[in-house]
C-alpha cells in the first residue's frame, strides 16, 4: 500500500464553458488531515464530488490506496472506504439518531432480504451485531443517550456530529468533511476539531477537510491546499500558507485596495 | 426490552386468533354480497400495501400498477382455467398448445401470477427507474398501458379484446383475507428489515443514501420488483372473484383507485392501507345511493353514474389540502404504539393518585 491514501493527478472538472476546477493534484497522506480551502465559489466542495464518484472529472485520474477510482459509482465508492459529510446537513428526517447510523451498516450486512423477511438466523445475527456496533460508536461520540430521538430535533451541534458518525458508521479509511463547522461559534469549532483530531486517532483515519474557520484550519491540519476559482493557488504546511502573499490576497484582497482604505 | 419484546409476540398471535374468529363468523354467517365486498376489500388491501411500499416507502411516484395487475390476472386465469372451457373461449384463435393443457391448482397458480408479474416489474424497472418523480410517473404510467394494448393484440394466449370467462371462482373470506394478511406481515418484515430502512433512506436523501453505499438503483429495483410481485398476486385474486377478466378492467383509472387507498390511508403506513382499504371498498358500495335517481324536496334528480368517483375525488382533494398526512399519516398501528399509550395513562393515572 502506498503511503498516500488519496492522490488526485490533475483532475479538471468542467460544466459547460465554466472550469470548476483545473488540473488539481492533491496528495493526502495516510493519517494525516489535509485542509482545502478557499474563497465561496472555489470549486472546493466539486473536488469532494469527483472524489465520492457523484461527478466524473472532465479529466485526470484519483487514486485512493492505489487504485483508480475515476468514475466510480457514488455507493461503491464508499464500499471502498471512502465516507464523507455534506455541506449542508444532510440526515435521514424520518428516522432517529439511532436509526440514521445503522443506515450505514447495511451495505456491509452478510445476510440477504429472503433472510430478513424470514427472520432466519443469521439475519438476526448480522442485525444484533450491527445494533451493538452502532450503540458503540454513538456511545464513543456521547450521542448515545439521545439515540431513540428524531435526528432532526437534536441541536445543530449534534447534528453536524452524528453526520460524521454516520460517515464512521460505514468503515471508512478515509472521511471527507465538507465544512463541518460551518455555522458554529469559536467555542463549538474548537471542540469539534479536538472530535476530529481524536476520531482520526480512534478510527485510524485520513482525513481531508473543507474548512473556512481558519482557527479550526490552521489548528489540526498537517497540510493545506488553497483553490481559487479552481486553480490550486498554494500549499503547504499551516505557517507556509498563512504567510503566502498569494494567500492573503485572495481572502483579503490586493495589497495597495487595503492601503486606499 | 426483551418482555416487551415477548409481549408483543403474544398480542400478535392473539390478534391473528382473533383476525381468524372475525374471518370464520363472516365466512359463515355473512350473506354473500357481503362476503364479495369484503373480498374485494382485501384485494385493495394488497394493492394499497404493495403500492405503499413503493410510493410510501421508497418514495417512488410510480403509476404502473394496474399493468402488473393485469399481468397477474392473466396468468392466474390462464393456468386454472380447465382445458374444457379454453376451449370454448379461444374461439376467435385457439390457445397456444403448451396453455392449453395446463389446469393449475389455486395457490400456485396465485403464486406464479406474483412471480411473472415480478419479472416484468424487472423488465420495466430497468429502463424506467433511471428516472424520477413525475417523469417516473408519466414513464410507468406509459409501461402499463402498453402492458395493456400487448395484451389486448397477443389473441392466442390472452384472447384478445374478448377477455377470460369462466375463471374458477372463488368465494371463500379466507382465501383473500389469508392473502391480504400475508403480504401485510411480509411487508411488514420488509420495511422494519436492514433494506426497509434503506428504501427509506433513499426516500428521504439519494444523495445521502448513496453516500451510505446504499445503491440507488438496485433497492428501487428491489422495491418496485416486491410491489410489482403483490400487485400480480392482487391481480391474480381480482379473476377469481369476478370470474373473468378483459384488458379494459386495468386502466390507468383503477391506478388511481389504489392510489387514493394509499393516500387515504398514509404515505408509509402500513396499517393504514388495510384500514383505508376496508373503509373506501364500503363507502363505494354504501355510496350507490347517490347514482340513483333522488328525490330531494320534490326535486328529483336523475340517477348520474360515475357520481360515486365525484365524490371519492373531492374527498382525495380534501386530504391533500388539508390532511395531508392522512389517517395514519406515517404511523403503524402495532404494539409499541400502544404499549407506550398504556404506559402512559398508567404513569398518569399514578399521577393523579399520588
Amino acid at each position: 500500500m502506498s503511503a498516500q491514501t488519496l492522490r488526485t493527478d490533475h483532475i479538471t472538472m468542467e460544466f459547460g464553458g465554466l472550469r470548476a476546477v483545473s488540473e488539481l493534484s492533491l496528495e493526502v497522506p495516510a493519517g494525516s488531515i489535509v485542509g482545502l480551502i478557499g474563497p465561496n465559489g472555489a470549486g472546493k466542495t466539486t473536488v469532494f464530488n469527483m472524489i465520492t464518484g457523484v461527478y466524473k472529472p472532465t479529466s485526470g485520474s484519483i487514486l485512493f490506496q492505489g487504485q483508480d477510482i475515476t468514475g466510480m459509482k457514488s455507493d461503491k465508492i464508499t464500499v471502498q472506504g471512502i465516507a464523507r459529510t455534506f455541506q449542508n446537513i444532510r440526515l435521514f428526517q424520518s428516522m432517529t439518531v439511532l436509526e440514521n447510523v445503522m443506515i450505514s451498516k447495511h451495505v456491509r450486512m452478510q445476510a440477504n432480504l429472503f433472510e430478513a423477511v424470514f427472520g432466519l438466523p443469521r439475519y438476526t445475527r448480522a442485525s444484533n451485531q450491527n445494533y451493538e456496533a452502532c450503540m458503540e460508536l454513538l456511545k464513543k461520540v456521547e450521542l448515545d443517550d439521545v439515540c431513540n430521538e428524531a435526528a432532526t430535533s437534536l441541536p445543530y451541534g449534534k447534528q453536524r456530529r452524528l453526520e460524521i458518525v454516520r460517515a464512521l458508521a460505514t468503515e471508512p479509511s478515509l472521511l471527507l468533511l465538507d465544512e463541518p463547522a460551518a455555522g458554529m461559534n469559536p467555542a463549538e469549532s474548537l471542540d469539534l476539531m479536538d472530535f476530529v483530531a481524536r476520531v482520526r486517532d480512534e478510527f485510524k483515519l485520513t482525513v481531508l477537510m473543507i474548512e473556512h474557520h481558519m482557527e479550526v484550519v490552521m489548528g489540526i491540519c498537517d497540510k493545506i491546499y488553497v483553490l481559487d476559482y479552481g486553480v490550486t493557488l498554494a500549499q503547504g504546511n499551516p505557517e507556509e500558507i498563512q504567510n503566502d502573499p498569494k494567500v492573503i490576497e485572495a481572502y483579503l484582497g490586493a495589497v495597495d485596495i487595503d492601503a486606499k482604505n | 426490552m426483551d418482555k416487551r419484546k415477548r409481549s408483543k409476540n403474544i398480542l400478535t398471535v392473539i390478534v391473528l386468533l382473533l383476525a381468524c374468529i372475525l374471518l370464520y363468523l363472516a365466512q359463515n354467517y355473512l350473506n354473500a354480497f357481503y362476503i364479495r365486498v369484503l373480498n374485494l376489500a382485501a384485494i385493495f388491501a394488497i394493492l394499497g400495501l404493495s403500492m405503499n411500499l413503493v410510493l410510501g416507502f421508497t418514495g417512488m411516484f410510480s403509476l404502473g400498477h394496474s399493468g402488473f395487475m393485469c399481468i397477474g390476472a392473466y396468468t392466474a386465469a390462464i393456468l386454472t382455467m380447465s382445458p374444457a372451457s379454453k376451449e370454448l373461449i379461444y374461439y376467435m384463435e385457439p390457445i397456444v398448445p403448451v396453455l392449453a393443457k395446463v389446469e393449475w391448482p389455486l395457490f400456485p397458480a396465485i403464486i406464479a401470477a406474483g412471480v411473472v408479474a415480478a419479472l416484468f416489474g424487472i423488465l420495466v424497472g430497468i429502463p424506467a427507474l433511471r428516472l424520477r418523480d413525475d417523469y417516473l410517473a408519466i414513464a410507468t404510467l406509459g409501461f402499463a398501458e402498453i402492458i395493456r394494448i400487448v395484451v389486448t393484440n397477443i389473441v392466442s394466449i390472452t384472447n384478445g379484446s374478448l377477455g377470460l370467462k369462466n375463471i374458477p371462482s372463488v368465494n371463500s373470506i379466507w382465501v383473500y383475507w389469508g392473502c391480504a394478511i400475508i403480504t401485510l406481515l411480509i411487508l411488514k418484515r420488509v420495511i422494519s428489515s436492514s433494506w426497509g430502512y434503506a428504501f427509506r433512506a433513499i426516500r428521504d436523501n439519494e444523495i445521502a443514501a448513496e453516500a451510505m453505499g446504499i445503491s440507488i438503483f438496485k433497492h428501487k429495483l428491489i422495491s418496485f420488483t416486491i410491489g410489482a410481485f403483490f400487485a400480480g398476486i392482487a391481480g391474480a385474486l381480482m379473476g377469481f372473484l369476478i370470474t373473468s377478466v378483459d384488458p379494459t378492467m386495468f386502466k390507468f383509472l383503477f391506478t388511481f383507485q389504489i392510489l387514493l387507498v394509499v393516500v387515504l390511508g398514509g404515505m408509509g403506513s402500513l396499517t393504514g392501507s388495510v384500514i383505508s382499504a376496508l373503509v373506501i371498498t364500503i363507502m363505494m358500495e354504501v355510496l350507490r345511493v347517490v347514482e340513483q335517481p333522488i328525490d330531494l324536496f320534490g326535486l328529483t334528480i336523475p340517477g348520474l353514474s360515475g357520481m360515486r368517483m365525484v365524490i371519492f375525488s373531492i374527498l382525495l382533494l380534501l386530504v391533500i389540502l388539508f390532511y395531508r398526512q392522512g389517517l395514519m399519516g406515517t404511523k403503524e398501528f402495532n404494539w409499541d404504539w400502544i404499549l407506550d399509550k398504556l404506559k402512559f395513562f398508567k404513569s398518569r393515572k399514578r399521577g393523579e393518585a399520588a
